[in-house]
């Protein structure tokens, strides 16, 4: 039927809805397709903990009967794609990484399934991810890490790992990933994909099982910038059921993607977020895709943010906070395990074994972290002056923004590290973040894109390119152009160089 | 200096409900004392007269119309509970002995 089958799964989000639209291809073929190369290779990459096999198979027929009875579909119907397991879907398990839910079927769908699914989306399963999201490299999952695709012994980042692994492997061609602190960016910088972190409040927290209630936001994986964009547009906009979820329209971020000219675009490069500490390859590459930045007609200048030293102390301190309080949820009581309640004990005991069994270490660790910094004696000094450094870091921001329309840095210090280096040092863990989370703690919108290989390692290095708050369309505007100088320089997206599985 | 000792974080996973073993007090005291003592340099920051930020984007108290709407389906809910009898949650009981 089709000329393009045998490489369905190499395909973009974008080709594959045209070619679905055109009827050279139907959404069961494409779906099976990838059902087929999840089989093949996630027994390697484990990006999945449940996959929707025969379900998948069920929408997308049903994607296919719409279409051939004449109706008209959405940009992404038929198009495959890997859910974070940190979001609910009615009816399937989402375990959040964590033995504490093992086993639980939400009774609900979180807004952003029920947008992908009134969108045709055809959703392949749920994802690996640290558990409750804490974490750099997936390794923090209970059901054991995520591979990256491109040298199985490192890590495809985190917490949104699986996501990221998933479309770089070719076992989907989108994915949802939710980030914190970078848990978008990272995975997308270190896996050689595109990640967008929109504006807090701009997509819909209900359902998303909260980690940090005022840095969380959910976001597109994809392997483009305009399939990154489609999806983003699918699941952005204002929802009555989050009341933190911003009542404006969405900025048209397809429109964006497709402009892609950036002459006259002011960009500002972050002074603190470079140099020492930053491995060199990443450095390099950054330093040249800045140059590609200049010769497209952006006008790049350098820009100052000094508390941005202080955004990884504040944020592990706000962080463990919000999560201690969002976490006590995971009682034992109605939903997810349950441990020791043998009629005699209390629940109290009863909510302390449940806790001590369903918990991994980093989750343990900073939910004491954070009961500490709320304690009374010790909340000033610790939770109120991180809520000041917070300010001071949205200042810095602002300041940055009036000589800039948009700033950029290194998405992450180091490309991807092996599996267990740093397993067992969280504040080695926590560095991998250091230049995304000062966009969390202000609210600002962020992409990762990928601009090459460092030289000393042949792994993908990643940039990051920063928004203000409800100007998410600048990200795809200057990643557009920056991808297609870059593609038309390699012949070929980074990600067709990874190694074959 | 220590920010923190082995009895506090005992004295930390009690309130958090965290049943922790020794051997995890032994390993979890050390790391939380290096954690916070990293976190600790935010007071190098001068902000005494700097407002708080709590959330990134200002909202005020937002409401929605007070029309009636279906909660989640019963027995959904029950399939998930650790433990439901006669149409309600089960529980352990919630007072100690003493």
């Amino acid at each position: 039927m089709t000329t393009m089958e045998g490489d369905l799964t190499r395909q973009s989000a974008t080709v594959l809805a045209d070619a679905m639209a055109q009827g050279e291809v139907s959404a069961e073929e494409v779906t099976r397709a990838h059902l087929d190369r999840i089989s093949e290779v996630d027994g390697d990459v484990h990006a999945f903990l449940h996959v929707l096999s025969d379900e998948a198979v069920e929408v997308a027929r049903g994607v296919d009967r719409r279409r051939a009875a004449g109706e008209r579909l959405g940009p992404l119907a038929g198009v495959p794609l890997a859910l974070k397991d940190v979001l609910t879907m009615s009816g399937v398990p989402t375990t959040c990484g964590s033995r504490v839910l093992e086993g639980w079927r939400p009774p609900y769908d979180s807004t952003v399934v029920e947008r992908l699914r009134a969108a045709d989306v055809v959703i392949l399963g749920k994802t690996n991810m640290d558990e409750f999201a804490m974490g750099s490299s997936t390794e923090h999952s209970a059901y054991g890490p995520t591979r990256n695709p491109w040298d199985l012994e490192r890590i495809p980042g985190g917490s949104g790992g699986g996501s990221s692994a998933a479309i770089a492997a070719f076992e989907a061609p989108l994915a949802i990933g939710t980030d914190t602190g970078g848990s978008i960016r990272q995975p997308a910088a270190v896996t050689g994909t595109v990640g967008v972190k929109p504006t807090y409040g701009g997509v819909s927290r209900y359902g998303l099982v909260a980690l940090a209630s005022s840095l969380d936001q959910a976001g597109p994986c994809a392997r483009t910038v305009m399939d990154a964009a489609l999806l983003h547009a699918a699941i952005a906009g204002h929802d009555p059921r989050d009341s933190t979820s911003i009542d404006a329209p969405v900025p048209d971020v397809v429109a964006a993607a497709r402009k892609a000219d950036i002459r006259g675009v002011r960009i500002g490069l972050i002074k603190e977020l470079g140099g020492e500490g930053y491995q060199a390859g990443v450095s390099q590459r950054f330093d040249e895709a800045v140059e590609v930045l200049t010769d497209l007609g952006a006008e790049v200048v350098e820009v100052s943010c000094p508390n941005f030293e202080y955004a990884l102390a504040a944020y592990y301190l706000i962080l463990p906070s919000e999560a201690s309080s969002n976490l006590a949820r995971f009682d034992g009581m109605r939903y997810g395990l349950r441990v020791g309640d043998d009629g005699d004990r209390s629940v109290e005991q009863v909510m302390a074994l449940t806790r001590e069994a369903g918990f991994g270490a980093e989750v343990k660790r900073r939910i004491m972290i954070g009961t500490y910094a709320l304690s009374s004696g010790y909340y000033d000094a610790y939770y109120g002056q991180a809520q000041k450094v917070r300010t001071l870091i949205t200042r810095d921001f602002a300041a940055a923004f009036e000589q800039a329309d948009v700033l950029i840095s290194p998405t992450a210090p180091t490309t991807a590290f092996k599996i267990g280096e740093k397993v067992d040092d969280p504040l080695a863990m926590y560095l991998n973040d250091v230049a995304t989370i000062p966009v969390n703690l202000a609210g600002n919108a962020a992409m990762s894109l990928p601009v090459g290989l460092a030289p000393e390692d042949g792994l993908p290095v990643g940039m990051q390119v920063i928004a203000p708050a409800m100007a998410d369309d600048r990200l795809y505007l200057v990643g557009a152009a920056l991808e297609r100088a870059l593609v038309d320089r390699w012949g070929h997206l980074l990600i067709e160089e990874a190694p074959d599985l | 200096m220590t920010a923190i000792t082995r009895a506090e974080v005992e004295h930390l996973a009690r309130l958090a409900r965290l049943q922790l073993t020794d051997d995890e007090l032994d390993h979890y005291a050390g790391q939380l004392d290096v954690i916070l003592q990293s976190v600790a340099r935010v007071s190098e920051v001068a902000a005494e007269d700097i407002p708080p930020t709590s959330h990134p984007i200002p909202v005020q108290n937002v409401f929605r119309d007070d029309v009636a709407r279906p909660g989640l389906d019963r027995s959904a809910v029950a399939a998930g509970a650790p433990a439901w009898e006669d149409d309600r949650f089960r529980v352990p009981r919630i007072l100690d002995e003493e």
